[in-house]
């Protein structure tokens, strides 16, 4: 399985990509494969703070339920309210249309600890 | 371990399908259509399942009837020849061993289909029981089965089969062939629509399903894989043995006093469940609904809370998940019986959050 080679990734099988000062997150392919048709996914807030490693939201497939963590800890400066009515643009487009929150971060030294490409496609050989 | 795989594992792998471990076999969860599509295919058009991890035994001996008789909730003994019965299998205290299909093929010869998690249990159990030299004969491991669901599968199958197939009465079954195939055909299923279940040699399944695959693809149907069923067998308010039905609740609870025929009759469980029905059940297994507009799942294991009532939960969420050709989200739930009438609210606990739910009579779905 291969990866956009121009965006970070965590250990949870979650996406980043710079948007300016701020990062957008998603979840992987990986991810999306795991789960199945996803419908119904809970996202937090404008302006809410969200920590690394903390659960900021949920995403329901038909099968189960699995918690979204924080990639790094900063505010919540935007949510992809088209889920809310479409959530299988996670399915369809993990990487475009199915984009989750996008995170001001507060702890710049957190971004160095972000997957590059080739880390992440490693950790999701070894699953 | 080695998960275990049924004869049509090379289909599968074939199709795409993502394999998941379920009890130990090596089993489709969806094909690369997934779950939603896959459910919507035995609703609209036919759905394949490959549930040849089931189990099947003969209860066969010249006083097979009267054995048979005491072993199941429902008049499965007493039934024509040619018939399939629902039925439980209950321990003495009518807690419930196992649901299964039971076929009469004669008064000296039964064959049933039991869930796979239970196959060793049941045939102990019934192994335990039988008296007078009746014979249980486990052939689990040389029949594959494979179901064929929805409003275009009877005619479909109709037509690989003998041609008289489509006059079979629900819950009949007959030897017949299908594709050339010798089967054991029975108007029954699992997803609320109508459809066959074809047991058949392993040796024989995946020419079965080949012929079965290459008929449903031009009718816009696909190969289902265990997601898509549970949601198709929870939208028809069907018990899932673990989940629904356990050795903790009766069948009484479990809403499936149609299938414990007590008049006359005695089995496992008798005396206990007469008098539950005598002096009355305190909780009982309801369906109920999430609105649309809630956007919350309740799943298996989520508590059904009272605070008016209790501090600690009054209920258990047994199943749940989204509704497919239903609005919201949909689920089965044990209450005390104080909260079972339909359109009482139900509050559940979704992971820290409380949402109203409420209690519906009979299926979520109903074929039109």
């Amino acid at each position: 399985m291969s990866f956009p080679t121009d965006l970070k990734y965590t250990q949870d099988h979650e996406w980043l990509r710079a948007q300016g000062a701020n990062w957008r997150v998603g979840i992987t392919q990986f991810a999306v494969d795991q789960l199945g048709d996803i419908t119904l996914i809970d996202l937090p807030k404008e302006g809410d703070l969200v920590t690394k490693g903390q659960r900021f939201g949920t995403i329901e497939s038909v099968k189960s339920v699995s918690d979204l963590y924080a990639p790094v800890s900063g505010k919540v400066v935007a949510i992809n309210t088209g889920l809310k009515d479409a959530p299988e643009s996670v399915n369809t487009e993990p990487y475009g249309k199915g984009w989750m929150i996008e995170i001001e971060p507060t702890e710049k030294v957190e971004l160095d600890e972000l997957l590059a490409p080739d880390a992440y496609t490693a950790h999701v050989a070894a699953q | 371990m080695e998960r275990r795989r049924t004869p049509l594992w090379d289909a599968h792998k074939q199709l795409g399908a993502r394999l998941i471990d379920f009890g130990g076999w090596d089993m489709p969860v969806s094909y690369p259509a997934g779950t939603i599509k896959e459910h919507q295919a035995c609703r609209t058009a036919v759905g394949l399942f490959d549930v040849s991890h089931m189990g099947e035994a003969y209860i066969r001996g010249a006083n097979a009837r009267e054995q048979v008789e005491r072993l199941t909730t429902n008049a499965v003994a007493s039934a024509p020849v040619g018939k399939a019965v629902y039925t439980l299998l209950c321990r003495p205290d009518a807690g419930v061993i196992d649901d299964c299909i039971f076929y009469k093929r004669s008064d000296t010869e039964f064959f049933v289909i039991l869930n796979a998690s239970n196959r060793m249990k049941d045939v102990d159990w019934f192994r335990e029981h039988v008296q007078g030299g009746c014979d249980v004969v486990d052939v689990s491991d040389e029949t594959a089965l494979i179901a064929v669901q929805g409003p275009k599968a009877v005619a479909m199958v109709d037509a690989l089969g003998d041609g008289t197939m489509a006059g079979m009465p629900s819950f009949t079954f007959k030897d017949t062939t299908v594709a050339g195939i010798e089967v054991m055909a029975a108007r029954t299923g699992y997803t609320g629509e109508d459809g066959f279940e074809l047991a058949c040699a392993n040796v024989d399944a995946a020419a079965l399903w080949a012929a079965l695959h290459a008929a449903a693809l031009p009718l816009g149907g696909l190969a289902v894989g265990l997601g898509a069923r549970d949601s198709l067998r929870l939208e028809s308010k069907l018990p899932l043995y673990g989940n629904d039905l356990d050795d903790d609740h009766t069948p009484l609870e479990a809403g499936l006093g149609w299938a414990v025929k007590l008049d006359g009759r005695e089995f496992f469980g008798a005396p206990r469940l007469r008098e539950q029905k005598a002096t009355g059940i305190t909780r009982q297994l309801v369906g109920f609904t999430i609105d649309a507009a809630t956007r919350a799942i309740a799943r298996h294991g989520y508590a059904v809370v009272d605070k008016s009532v209790s501090d600690t939960p009054i209920g258990v969420v047994t199943s749940g998940g989204p509704g497919i050709s239903v609005q919201g989200s949909i689920g089965l739930a044990y209450v005390p019986t104080s909260h079972a009438k339909a359109g009482t609210t139900l509050t559940i606990d979704c992971r820290g959050k409380e949402i109203a739910a409420t209690v519906v009579a009979g299926k979520f779905y109903k074929r039109s």
